[in-house]
């Protein structure tokens, strides 16, 4: 099939079969800042923004994700120009091998957009969807707490 | 504590920023043309003989390239382990088989243009199998009548013990002093059998590698792996390729914990892409990663200890039996640690007896896995001492502060035990262990809440201690290296074979050839790894970079050093004796007068007796200083229920001067993350036919957020004198402190000792229940 999605503000061109989930299109067309961690929707790696709203881009079908706004984590900053919570992460020590930071980052983008002032076990609730093996959690979720306070700010 | 500039600071991870804005690559991230994509079909049962393949369907598909099984393919003998040469694990794997010797070996592997071709055509193979009665059980492994499950063709690199015709993959024994001795002197002795269980390491990137030839004809192969240099050097061996045509690629890597030092994949995608000419990818799905990939070791331990009623132990017998699964990747070595690393912390012992034994089961292959044995030795360590303390109603704490190793004392465990073969003797030059276990003892209200039984209607609480070692690196056998050459801007290329699969080596070796340099970390363009740029080294394993690679790194940088002074002298028509390097300039105090490292730089490439600042250096080391570990629980338990929790986790470290304190403190954090769920809910589930039922993160539980206990984590630092700039490992020992120490909370808040770990809610449940009646 053949189609055109919106991804991080650009409209692409892109090709797929008709049974293929978001998650592999993406990384088909050069979008390999999303990860695939386990393509069963338990992982989080491949988290993006749908109009916002983080999914697991492996549980979405391609097919139904024509004329979303779909967000990967170079959509909300880059290295030339990061987000704050890109910022945030690199400061808490957030990051170690850094497969799962593009959707932890996402999710923390999605959190923070809802919720400002987020506590503790909010944070650990909307961070529940991604997997992470290196840090325990414990910098990443200083991370968002840091990443909370300086949005306030700016 | 010393005063250094760059170490000992919290900089930031060189390359997180590049990670957290998703530009970074990893193996699966790079694009290649015409790409052969393949899918590996399993055995599904533990123990078969291949009679028969039939890939004549699969082969007509179209876009199918090829399929690659045991009738077309080459019989080197040799291990997966991707340890040093000759490796100490047993050569007894080849890359197609026709007997499976458990549920996920390979049969065949189909070679397509696509994923979805591959996946395709993976179900048009017809195998057609004699099913064989498998070995489930590693107690029964060496009976007469046990299946046998290698031919004794299979060898040991080095003069090891390795029977297969008894299912032996190894075995270790040392003693000294004299058991019966020990004996008549107890007033008792206590003797417990403690249960390690299986565990998957989970990097959250799975096994991932790509091979292509470039436009020299050289094969390159980009890897997810802990072991490059291993990796060229098995590669070469198995496709009987030369190695000089090999060249290998460490990308980032997506976490590794020792699953990605196996070097199971690469030669596969190396047979495709000599044979087909094209480029190859193999990148495993989240069920092969638990099933086909490596494993934690799961080992029996029984310990006997004879105590004196003042609490002195008069002996130690410690008897291993290690499931070593159908292969022998690390039987030897894990199996040692699970004495080596463990026995020498309780040094006052004077009778002592290890036994050791690897057996094979038709079951899933065990390898590397952070802790390395001493995770599974402590488990059962920990919790004996625990219990002897209670008969005797000692103060814990005190007894291990009595009884462990100190400063400037030894062990003869060091000397008995090594790596698999003879170990090396070695004395203690730095310990923290009593400031880490009083740091724990501090933080969770220890004499607060120890034999308290906090009670919240049906819930009650308890808490538990435990304390560890680990080592440094492998004595005389481990060598790392750097190379580092200056530039004219005053920046230097540190390039090294160390292998940084998320752990920070890269920044933490920058952070200490700055220091050494007196100049700014910035100033660090840091390659690792890449077999054919950076120099060797054995790579991320057995807590060696820190220590070996940072030993090599800052005598590098010192050399460099040497040559800075020199071209300076020159500049500066010094003749002081003492040139002072500082702030990336020379000075010479004496003529007051001063040049800075660009205008260094600059003057030796381009205006006199030109030539290029450049230096590189290898470290071999004698010694392998043990880091120091303590940590305490605190568990909730529901008496009705067997529901549990861990509400806090307190950890304590001594790793010499932490280089990063940050990223020293992120290593206990995830590796403490991993011990609490390996203890509670991570385990394997076989069928009676010995097939892993849960092999996905929905029934495999790893821990995400919400699951986290307040954790408490601190870098205790001393000095080893042998370190570089102090420092001594961090990146495995923090995991062996969870299963032993949530072990004892429990039995703190309920009276009842679970030897089979992991403890889920059913286990004490039933636990409590059996309990009550008696």
């Amino acid at each position: 099939m053949k189609a055109v999605l919106k991804i991080n503000g650009t409209e692409v061109p892109v090709k797929f079969d008709f049974d293929e989930h978001l998650l592999q299109t993406l990384r088909n067309h050069g979008f390999t800042e999303v990860k695939n961690g386990c393509e069963e929707g338990e992982c989080g790696a491949c988290l993006v923004l749908l109009n916002g709203k983080p999914v697991n881009s492996c549980q979405v079908f391609t097919a139904t994700a024509i004329g979303d706004e779909i967000t990967t984590v170079k959509g909300i900053g880059t290295l030339h120009q990061p987000h704050i919570i890109q910022e945030c992460f690199v400061e808490a020590g957030a990051v170690q091998c850094g497969f799962c930071t593009p959707g932890m980052v996402l999710a923390t983008y999605a959190l923070l957009q809802d919720n400002p002032d987020p506590s503790d076990d909010e944070i650990k609730r909307a961070l529940s969807g991604n997997l992470c093996r290196c840090t325990g959690y414990v910098k990443i979720i200083d991370a968002v707490k840091r990443s909370a306070r300086k949005m306030k700010i700016t | 504590m010393k005063n250094y500039t760059i170490v000992g600071k919290s900089e930031k991870k060189i390359d997180s920023l590049s990670l957290a804005t998703g530009e970074s690559k990893f193996v699966d991230d790079f694009e290649l043309k015409n790409l052969l994509h393949c899918k590996i079909v399993y055995s599904p049962y533990a123990f078969a003989k291949i009679l028969d393949i039939d890939d004549s369907e699969a082969r007509a598909m179209t876009g199918v390239i090829d399929v690659l099984h045991f009738k077309n393919t080459k019989h080197i003998l040799h291990t997966t382990a991707g340890q040093g040469f000759p490796e100490p694990s047993p050569y007894d794997t080849v890359m197609f088989d026709h007997i499976m010797r458990f549920a996920g070996d390979r049969a065949a592997m189909i070679v397509a243009e696509s994923p979805v071709i591959a996946a395709r055509a993976a179900k048009k193979i017809f195998v057609d199998y004699q099913v064989l009665q498998p070995l489930l059980d590693p107690e029964i492994a060496m009976e007469p009548d046990a299946p046998r499950l290698h031919d004794s063709n299979r060898y040991a690199a080095i003069p090891v013990k390795y029977e297969p015709e008894r299912n032996l993959a190894a075995e270790v024994e040392i003693g000294f002093g004299d058991i019966s001795q020990g004996e008549s002197e107890a007033d008792f002795m206590i003797d417990h059998t403690y249960h390690a269980h299986y565990g998957s390491h989970c990097a959250i990137e799975p096994h991932s590698v790509k091979t292509y030839f470039d436009e020299m004809g050289r094969l390159v192969i980009v890897t997810a792996t802990q072991v490059p240099f291993h990796v060229r050097r098995i590669v070469s061996k198995v496709c009987q390729f030369p190695l000089s045509k090999i060249r290998v690629i460490k990308p980032r890597v997506g976490g590794g914990f020792g699953g990605k030092q196996e070097v199971f994949l690469e030669q596969l995608a190396a047979t495709v892409t000599i044979k087909h000419k094209q480029p190859c990818r193999i990148v495993l799905t989240r069920p092969e990663v638990f099933q086909s990939s490596r494993t934690r070791h799961p080992v029996r331990t029984r310990l006997r200890m004879g105590v004196k009623n003042t609490g002195e132990i008069t002996f130690l017998e410690m008897d291993s039996l290690l499931n070593s699964g159908a292969y022998g990747t690390h039987a030897l070595t894990v199996l040692s640690n699970c004495g080596a690393k463990v026995l020498p912390l309780f040094n006052k012992i004077k009778n002592l007896h290890f036994l050791g034994r690897s057996v094979y089961t038709n079951l899933p292959v065990g390898g590397a896995y952070r802790g390395y044995g001493a995770t599974q030795g402590y488990l059962a360590v920990n919790q004996h001492i625990d219990i002897i303390c209670r008969r005797l109603h000692l103060d814990l704490p005190q007894f291990i502060k009595d009884n462990h190793i100190k400063v400037g004392e030894t062990s003869e465990v060091f000397k008995a035990l090594g790596e698999g073969t003879e170990g090396v003797t070695q004395y203690i030059h730095s310990c923290g262990l009593d400031e880490c276990i009083d740091y724990c003892l501090h933080e969770i209200d220890w004499y607060n809440k120890r034999d308290k039984k906090i009670r919240k209607g049906d819930r009650v609480r308890g808490v538990g201690l435990s304390v560890a070692m680990q080592g440094s690196g492998i004595p005389m056998i481990d060598m790392a290296s750097a190379s580092m050459k200056m530039n004219e801007d005053g920046s230097f290329n540190l390039d090294m074979g160390a292998t940084d699969i998320g752990t920070g080596s890269d920044t933490i070796l920058a952070q200490i050839a700055a220091e050494e340099l007196s100049t700014n970390l910035d100033k660090m363009i840091v390659c690792s790894s890449d077999t054919d740029r950076t120099p060797f080294d054995v790579g991320a394993y057995a807590s060696s970079t820190t220590y070996i690679t940072g030993r090599a790194v800052k005598k590098c940088a010192a050399k460099i050093k040497e040559q800075i002074i020199q071209v300076a002298r020159e500049i500066l028509s010094s003749s002081a004796n003492e040139l002072i390097v500082q702030n990336s300039a020379v000075i010479d105090e004496k003529q007051n007068k001063s040049v800075t490292f660009s205008e260094i730089c600059t003057y030796a490439i381009y205006t006199r007796n030109q030539f290029q600042i450049a230096a590189s250096a290898s470290e071999f080391v004698e010694e392998s200083p043990p880091p120091f570990f303590a940590s305490t629980a605190e568990v909730e338990i529901d008496t009705k229920t067997g529901d549990i929790k861990v509400l806090k986790y307190v950890s304590a470290v001594d790793c010499g001067q932490a280089i990063n304190p940050q990223l020293a403190e992120g290593q206990i954090e995830g590796a403490v993350a991993n011990g609490i769920a390996y203890a509670l809910t991570e385990q394997y589930i076989f069928s009676d036919k010995g097939n892993l039922i849960n092999k996905n993160f929905k029934t495999y539980k790893i821990p995400v957020a919400a699951d986290m206990p307040e954790m408490k984590t601190k870098v205790i630092e001393s000095h080893e004198k042998t370190g570089p700039f102090g420092a001594k490992s961090v990146g495995e020992i923090g995991i062996n402190g969870p299963t032993p120490a949530i072990a004892n909370a429990i039995y703190d808040a309920i009276g009842v000792r679970i030897f089979d770990a992991p403890f889920t809610s059913d286990k004490i449940y039933r636990a409590l229940k059996s309990a009550l009646k008696l």
